[in-house]
């Protein structure tokens, strides 16, 4: 297998047997995870910083914890408490903390390219995109893959249908890559307002009726929907309407209904997804939080160089 | 007196079809003669295996004085330009002060004056401080030396005040030239809107951004029977509407920029900040219809658009980056592209890029006519330099093209007989 790379900036960073071996490195983090004791020396001496310039709870504390289960210094700036505010450019904010010698940044940032901008004008550390603007989040999209590999053993030829607002998402992109490299297929289902333009050049299969996308879905894949996005660009009429159109309730799920449900969080219950569907037994959104803990444990110590517990 | 000959070059002059190897003999700053002689002047240029032709006019620059000068000034501008072969500029208007009043084009036509290098030719604002409202006095700054009307940098963007630019300009024979962009469709757009922006998850720029302004004042030129001229046309339809336009025998015009016919966006996808720029690089179609476009005549004009921009500017994400590049010391090899590919002849490309614009403007320019003053370029089109972007002469560096291999190197530059530019004689 080839060498990891210094930096994980996209999911395209890594080959097929990569990203199998991650997989394979997280489950013993599972196991650990589940613990009395949940912690092991494995990052003992390593610096992680997690730089955010958006605010993502859910991914900055993943990160945080999986650090620490390996101990791992963990430190966490957020742009509110940062220098930005002061102007500072975002190159001198990561120069700044690379010359504090951390081995690990985790970035989220509002522009595309803005980790891969990082990587290039750093070093001695390794960048991981924690999701950049409406570009990648390989952290996810490994996650989701570590969670379908556990629920089915392999993701080949299955075929997984995304739903929402694919314009603008990061997750979307990052699975439409990784399905190259993995060998699943993916369907896309927006509106036109939420769909890039030639979207399907990207080899994904384009659906506005969710009820012709959802008949032989192995996993429906729910974005969130942003109330931002209705105000600023008002790419739907409203939330009535949208959960009218493309909101997963119990008659659509039982169009699929062996299908796994998936979302990144955090789930607007009532808009994209009903309570009901939400919580149903194919309902995989706390394995994905669980599991995301594991597989940031396996690219955190993987970009340190160590080796399986 | 005071006489230099350039002897053996390629005489190439548009505009009086000539097209041959001889000699031009300058006296006292202006041609004198052209042909085999024998004479010896005071001073003597070689030009075997080079093109003398008239010295280039770059009809769309952004000098960035006043207001900007960290990013360029009229001097380093001047420095730049000649290097570039370039000895007449046509400067925007989006300075600060922006040049909406008489006053602030004579203050750059002093400098231009002082420094010396570079014909300057200011372009007045189409509305007071550029907001799109109220028209300027364009008469008040023809008198003083503006020689076309723009709110470049922004488009003119209300029709209402296109409409009352387009007739009152024309009232009195002035060309108005549009930045074609209508903000509804390309608001916060990084770069052309495609499947390069779909993959990178940037907000595009669509085509429809520019062709819809270049449609809607197409009507308005025929409506008002004005001179309409598109600066920098990017997209393959709003060419089809200029050529449609020009076929119907409307005063439509249009420029094209050399990154636009010679870079597609697929530059962006290492998310290059020099490559950003508006209106943004775009597909292959669109490239080979701005070719096709300056090969049928539809666009008579090549100008580079020179945008200079800090590298703090640059040195960031798409999303923050400025748009634009520098462009006046590559606008002749990237131009001579068209020469190698065969799309052009040498003669056309001379054209788009001297008798053409001059035409269009109204300039005492860009021929090499026997009394006419003597600016002119020899360049070797065939020989090659690498370009280092800290060897650019500009202030600023933003090029797309660091480190490329160009086609095409200046060796003198004259402006009314006086050599500005000379190639430095490698060690
Ligand atoms: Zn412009």
């Amino acid at each position: 297998m080839k060498p990891f790379p210094q930096h994980l900036l996209s999911i395209t960073d890594l080959t097929r047997a990569q990203i199998n071996a991650l997989i394979d490195f997280s489950q013993p983090f599972l196991d650990l995870s589940r613990d009395d004791i949940r912690k092991a020396s494995t990052m003992r001496g390593k610096t992680v910083i997690n730089l955010f310039f958006e605010n993502s709870t859910r991914t900055r504390s993943s990160f945080e914890i999986a650090g620490k289960r390996l101990s791992a210094d963990v430190i966490n700036i957020s742009a509110s408490m940062s220098a930005v505010q002061k102007g500072e450019t975002l190159m001198d904010t990561g120069q700044t903390l690379a010359a504090m010698r951390p081995h690990v940044v985790v970035v989220r940032h509002g522009d595309s390219g803005s980790c891969h901008f990082l990587a290039k004008h750093t070093q001695g550390t390794s960048i991981v995109n924690g999701g950049d603007g409406a570009h990648e989040h390989p952290t996810q999209v490994l996650t989701d893959l570590l969670t379908l590999k556990n629920a089915w053993g392999d993701v080949k030829g299955k075929v997984i249908t995304i739903v929402g607002d694919i314009k603008h998402s990061r997750v979307a992109r990052s699975h439409l890559l990784a399905a190259k490299i993995m060998g699943y297929s993916v369907r896309v289902v927006a509106p036109k307002t939420l769909l890039p333009l030639h979207i399907e050049k990207m080899g994904c299969d384009v659906f506005h009726r969710f009820e012709d996308a959802i008949v032989g879905s192995d996993c429906i894949y729910m974005l969130r929907i942003q109330n931002e996005r209705l105000k600023t660009n008002c790419s739907f009429p409203s939330i009535r309407e949208y959960h009218e159109a493309y909101g997963l309730n119990m008659a659509r799920f039982k169009l699929a209904s062996d299908a796994l449900i998936l979302h990144p969080g955090p789930m607007n219950r009532g808009v994209e997804i009903t309570s009901d569907v939400a919580n149903h037994a194919q309902s995989q959104v706390l394995n994905q939080v669980e599991n995301g803990v594991a597989m940031r444990m396996a690219i955190l110590s993987t970009l340190c160089g160590l080796e399986a517990l | 007196m005071t006489t230099l000959c350039i002897r053996q070059g390629r005489v190439i002059d548009p505009e009086n079809h000539i097209d041959v190897i001889c000699d031009v003999w300058i006296e006292n700053g202006h041609i004198s003669h052209m042909g085999h002689i024998e004479e010896v002047a005071d001073q003597e240029i070689n030009a075997t295996h080079c093109v003398v032709c008239p010295g280039l006019i770059d009809m769309h620059v952004h000098l960035r004085e006043p207001g900007e000068e960290w990013k360029e000034d009229i001097e380093s501008a001047s420095k730049s330009a000649v290097a570039g072969g370039v000895t007449s500029m046509c400067c925007m208007p989006n300075t600060t002060p922006c040049l909406d009043h008489a006053g602030v084009v004579h203050q750059i036509l002093n400098r231009a004056k002082e420094v010396g290098l570079c014909r300057i030719f200011p372009i007045g604002a189409v509305s007071r401080q550029l907001k799109g409202k109220e028209i300027t006095e364009m008469r008040d700054l023809s008198k003083a030396g503006a020689v076309a009307f723009s709110d470049d940098g922004l488009p003119i963007w209300h029709a209402g005040t296109m409409r009352k630019a387009l007739e009152y300009a024309s009232s009195f024979g002035y060309l108005i030239i549009q930045h074609a962009e209508e903000f509804e469709l390309t608001k916060d757009g990084a770069i052309n809107e495609g499947i390069v922006s779909s993959m990178l998850g940037l907000k595009g720029m669509p085509n429809e951004g520019e062709d819809c302004m270049v449609a809607r004042d197409i009507m308005l030129t025929e409506l008002t029977g004005g001179r309409y001229h598109v600066a920098h046309i990017s997209s393959a339809r709003s060419i089809e509407m200029v050529r449609h336009a020009q076929e119907k025998g409307l005063s439509v015009s249009a420029e094209a920029a050399p990154h636009h016919f010679a870079l597609t966006e697929l530059e962006l996808l290492n998310f290059n900040t020099n490559a950003k720029m508006n209106p943004p690089l775009r597909t292959e179609a669109d490239r080979m219809a701005v070719v096709k476009g300056l090969r049928d005549g539809s666009i008579a004009v090549i100008a580079s658009d020179h945008a200079p921009h800090h590298e703090d500017d640059k040195c960031c994400t798409l999303d923050c980056a400025a748009f634009g590049i520098v462009g006046l010391e590559t606008l002749l090899p990237v131009s001579l592209e068209l020469v190698h590919q065969g799309h052009l002849s040498m003669s056309e490309v001379v054209a788009k890029l001297t008798s053409n614009p001059a035409k269009l403007l109204g300039l005492d320019v860009g021929t090499l006519g026997l009394g006419k003053k003597a600016d002119i370029v020899i360049f070797n089109p065939s020989e090659d330099w690498m370009l280092d972007s800290k060897k650019l002469r500009s202030k600023s560096k933003n090029t797309p093209w660091d480190g490329k291999i160009m086609r095409g190197t200046v060796h003198y530059t004259l402006l009314g007989g006086e050599v500005v530019y000379q190639k430095e004689v490698s060690s």
